[in-house]
């Protein structure tokens, strides 16, 4: 439940972070870290959900919005890259680099707790 | 708390998020920071519109005097109702930066020599060329005329400019264009400086060939001796058809340019010694255009039709944006630059217009003698005189600025010094003089021009017409067509400023400019069509001097006057195919001279067939013909052979003689001077070694490119559309297209007609177009490239000229903005 509850919450702070503030792009790993700090895990379990809530969140916006664009830009952006034209490629390097982030920000959060 | 994983944890997570938020070295290029490039909330997914996209808007905004309706047609071609003449260049401002904000600072960045801002000092070498050419400088005399005398001009570019600001303001960081994201950079506002800047890059793009091959004919004039010199670059051409018919008489000139005493000595034969600088790059060529109008008496409605396809640079997004704009004056519609105000080739309800370039010189260089390299004074009309300093300073990305001390003469900037130069110049002070540097109307003769209603006034609108020679096509609803060339020309004597000219005093300066009266120009002519093609505009009976052949190519005006003689009963549909002709009229003279030469030699099985697909070519360089190929590649070897021993010895940066010159010196001498190699000592070639060297040369290409199944026109010539930034990703490869130099489809690799445009005169104005690219300049937009096959295939969109009243229910419009006060 708490793990649910951690991918979940991270998601949904990361998100409203976007929404709401002029962050820079990686302010959901101060969200990320809180969200550890306080719903406590072992480390292995704080760095998944962080990791997830990210990884999810920006693969399904990144989803949502490729879709409804039918692949033009994510198609060219996979040539710059260079990903070899995959959409889809640009898409998992989108979450896999958020879910980094978050992930190791909820890590450290996990190791700042008390044992 | 465990301290160790914890600080390993936190600093992978810092380390992570410090490189991702980097513009990290890959191959000599920079990644975008791709953390915020890649997140969906900020990054470039942001900029993945919906193809479904909306764009219904009520937009409210501050400095708009009164409502203005905007509807929106489903190519994205937007149709502007403004009650107030400012109100519609106002919301033109807004448009333009809405569909190509990038593009337009991108290209006044260039002209304004500011790109080491964005790229760093890789690209200073750039900045240091257009700031020393006086772009900046010329931009500046401009705006300071205009906004001295011509409120009307100022007051649109200022509504303009709110405009563009109007619709910077209004951008969330996440709103951004693309190109920004991928280079990691922020919009400025905008400015009406920045309209004049975009005026200079189209001067610098029409005229600035000068600046280099200036250069090029005095290294060619100095190292062939003047003699040798006027017969490769000859002014002669037996087949020009001049955009004036031959045999006008023109009136008696009203200046009379006097040759300075010395002009042998010091000018045409001072074989100086040391070479010249030559620019680090060089507008393209083949910069050009068509245009012509036929009268009603050669139309099948007996109404007057009017063609235009400029030829320029093909890059994505597209240098031109359509729209209509309508206020209480006036109803005009047609291709318009992103970064200025109102339509630059179009028609309203009355008349149409289009353009070409005149290819007249208005660029000229004086090579000056200062007292020493401080540059403060220089040696004129017998005494040192001061000179003045012009301080550029060129910001750079990561790196100190630069800054350019550039003195000013009487003639102006000097541009090449003792601190700038490259290996060849030896430190000459060359100054320049360029028409675009001086203060000029700007704008005015297309803002009057979109409120033109006969042929009156668009004499008025284009008398205006100062810094760039254009010739400007007309015709009206009212039956006449007309053509005129215009700008401020020099009043030259003959060779005046082919080479660089002697600056110790003025006897070599410039005696006058021409008055437009006297420019060269025709109404309504009894064989009832007017054209202009980039060739001489007269025939030698023209007072005054038009500058170095080579500036004119000459092909495609003859093809188009042969084919608008014979043809009658016109349509616009014959208009477009004509546009789409791939007919090779250099081909059809030069086949017969190849040939010629090559029925005597004995071939070998492999050479005999490609002769063979020669001569057996229709003389049509559509995609699939071979023998387009097989043409080009022999004539190609053959001038190679002619013109490379005699070029290559040389050492220097040469231009060499321009197609017409070899193929006419070749059709009235067989003897003709530089076919002899003068590599072979003890042999004397003839044209019959020259012309199997060349197709011996040339099969060994032409089997290699069989090979990579490559023989086919459009294969070889692989014409593409390129984003300014060069990234394949972002432009057009591979389109099957044919055409190409000499001929009315001019589109080569990357360069062709940039907009094509037919306007018949009609009592409902009925029109086409077509440009490569699409309307909106996000490369992830779904219209970013949406006319490109269209245009490949010669296919044309029928322009809506939409009424205010039936704009409402018409059935191609989408979309409605609204701009209302806020």
């Amino acid at each position: 439940m708490k793990f649910f509850s951690s991918i979940i919450l991270t998601a949904i702070l990361a998100y409203a972070l976007g929404l709401y503030t002029t962050l820079p792009w990686w302010g959901f790993a101060i969200t990320s870290f809180v969200v550890a700090l306080s719903i406590h895990q072992t480390p292995f379990k704080s760095f998944l959900s962080g990791f997830l809530g990210l990884f999810l969140l920006w693969v399904v916006l990144a989803t949502i919005i490729d879709i409804n664009n039918e692949h033009i830009l994510a198609t060219k952006v996979a040539q710059i890259l260079p990903l070899g034209g995959s959409y889809m490629a640009v898409i998992g390097l989108t979450g896999l680099l958020g879910g980094l982030v978050s992930g190791f920000a909820s890590l450290a959060a996990s190791y700042s707790r008390k044992a | 708390m465990r301290i160790v994983p914890f600080i390993i944890s936190a600093l992978v997570a810092t380390g992570l998020i410090i490189v991702l938020n980097l513009q990290l070295p890959v191959g000599g290029n920079k990644t975008p920071r791709l953390g915020y490039f890649l997140s969906p909330q900020i990054g470039f997914w942001q900029n993945a519109e919906s193809v479904n996209t909306n764009y219904n808007n009520d937009i409210k905004l501050t400095g708009l005097e009164s409502k203005v309706e905007v509807y929106i047609d489903d190519r994205l071609v937007p149709h502007i109702y403004a009650d107030q003449e400012n109100d519609a260049y106002y919301v033109q401002g807004y448009l333009h930066a809405k569909f190509r904000l990038w593009q337009m600072e991108f290209q006044t960045h260039l002209a304004g020599g500011r790109v080491s801002e964005i790229f760093g000092k890789e690209r200073l070498y750039v900045d240091r060329f257009f700031r020393r050419l006086g772009m900046v400088y010329g931009a500046e005399n401009t705006q300071e005329y205009v906004e001295k005398n011509n409120p009307e001009m100022k007051s649109s570019i200022e509504a303009y400019a709110k405009g563009v600001n109007a619709y910077i303001s209004s951008l969330k960081p996440e709103q951004i264009p693309f190109e920004y994201k991928l280079l990691d950079y922020q919009p400025e506002a905008w400015s009406a400086k920045k309209t004049y800047l975009f005026q200079m890059f189209m001067s610098y793009d029409l005229t600035g060939r000068g600046a280099s091959t200036d250069l090029q004919m005095t290294n060619a004039k100095n190292y062939f001796g003047y003699q040798d010199f006027n017969q490769l670059f000859s002014n002669i051409k037996d087949s020009l058809d001049p955009i004036i018919p031959k045999g006008t008489v023109y009136a008696k000139p009203s200046i009379n340019p006097i040759m300075p005493k010395d002009v042998d000595s010091a000018y045409l034969n001072n074989n100086a010694p040391n070479t010249t600088a030559t620019a680090p790059f060089i507008p393209n060529k083949n910069n050009g255009s068509n245009n012509w109008a036929v009268a009603g008496s050669k139309t099948k409605s007996g109404r007057p039709i009017l063609c235009n396809d400029p030829h320029l640079g093909l890059n994505m997004p597209s240098l031109w944006y359509e729209l209509q704009i309508t206020t209480p004056t006036h109803s005009t519609y047609g291709a318009s630059f992103p970064g200025s105000p109102a339509v630059i080739i179009g028609f309203n309800d009355s008349i149409a217009w289009g353009v070409t370039n005149a290819g007249r010189d208005v660029l000229d260089y004086y090579e000056m003698k200062f007292k020493d390299s401080s540059k403060q004074e220089y040696w004129y009309n017998g005494a040192w005189k001061k000179a003045t300093t012009r301080k550029e300073v060129i910001k750079v990305k990561d790196s100190a600025d630069q800054v350019e001390d550039i003195a000013m003469t009487v003639f102006g900037p000097v541009m090449y010094d003792n601190m700038y130069k490259n290996s060849s110049t030896e430190g000459k002070y060359l100054a320049l003089r360029w028409t675009a540097h001086e203060a000029s109307k700007g704008l005015l003769p297309f803002y009057l021009l979109n409120r033109a209603r006969n042929y009156d006034d668009y004499l008025v609108a284009i008398s205006n017409w100062y810094n760039t020679g254009q010739n400007f096509v007309f015709a009206s609803k009212t039956g006449d067509i007309a053509i005129k060339q215009q700008a401020a020309f020099v009043a030259r004597w003959s060779r005046q400023g082919d080479f660089i000219m002697p600056g110790i005093d003025s006897s070599y300066a410039w005696q006058g400019m021409i008055p437009t009266e006297e420019n060269p120009m025709i109404k309504n002519p009894i064989r009832g069509f007017v054209s202009s093609a980039n060739q001489e505009s007269t025939d030698t009976s023209y007072p005054y001097y038009l500058g170095a052949g080579s500036n004119f190519p000459i092909y495609r005006g003859i093809i188009i006057n042969r084919m608008l003689t014979a043809m009658n009963a016109i349509t616009p549909t014959d208009m477009q195919l004509l546009q789409m002709n791939n007919y090779h009229v250099f081909a059809e003279m030069a086949r017969p001279v190849l040939l010629k030469y090559l029925s005597k030699a004995s071939l070998n099985a492999e050479e005999k067939k490609y002769v063979d697909i020669l001569a057996n070519w229709n003389l049509n360089a559509d995609i699939n013909e071979k023998g387009a190929t097989v043409f080009n590649a022999i004539w190609d070897s053959t001038e190679a052979a002619i013109y490379k021993d005699e070029f290559a010895a040389a050492k220097l940066n040469l231009g060499w003689p321009d197609d017409p010159i070899l193929l006419e010196s070749l059709l009235r001498d067989s003897a003709y001077t530089f076919i002899d190699n003068i590599g072979t000592s003890n042999k004397m070639e003839t044209i019959d070694d020259v012309v199997l060297e060349g197709l011996k040369k040339a099969v060994t290409k032409l089997a290699a490119l069989e090979k990579e199944n490559k023989l086919e026109w459009g294969k070889f010539k692989d014409t593409k559309v390129v984003h300014w930034l060069k990234i394949p990703a972002l432009s057009r490869m591979h389109l099957p297209i044919g055409g190409g130099r000499h001929m009315i489809n001019a589109t080569t690799e990357d360069h062709g007609p940039s907009w094509r445009m037919i306007v018949h005169l009609t009592d409902e104005i009925e029109a086409y177009c077509v440009y490569p690219g699409g309307q909106n300049g996000n490369p992830g937009s779904k219209y970013y490239d949406t006319f490109i096959d269209s245009w490949a295939n010669g296919k044309y969109y029928q322009i809506l000229f939409l009424k205010k009243e039936d704009a409402p229910k018409h059935k191609k419009v989408k979309w409605l903005m609204t701009f209302t006060q806020a």
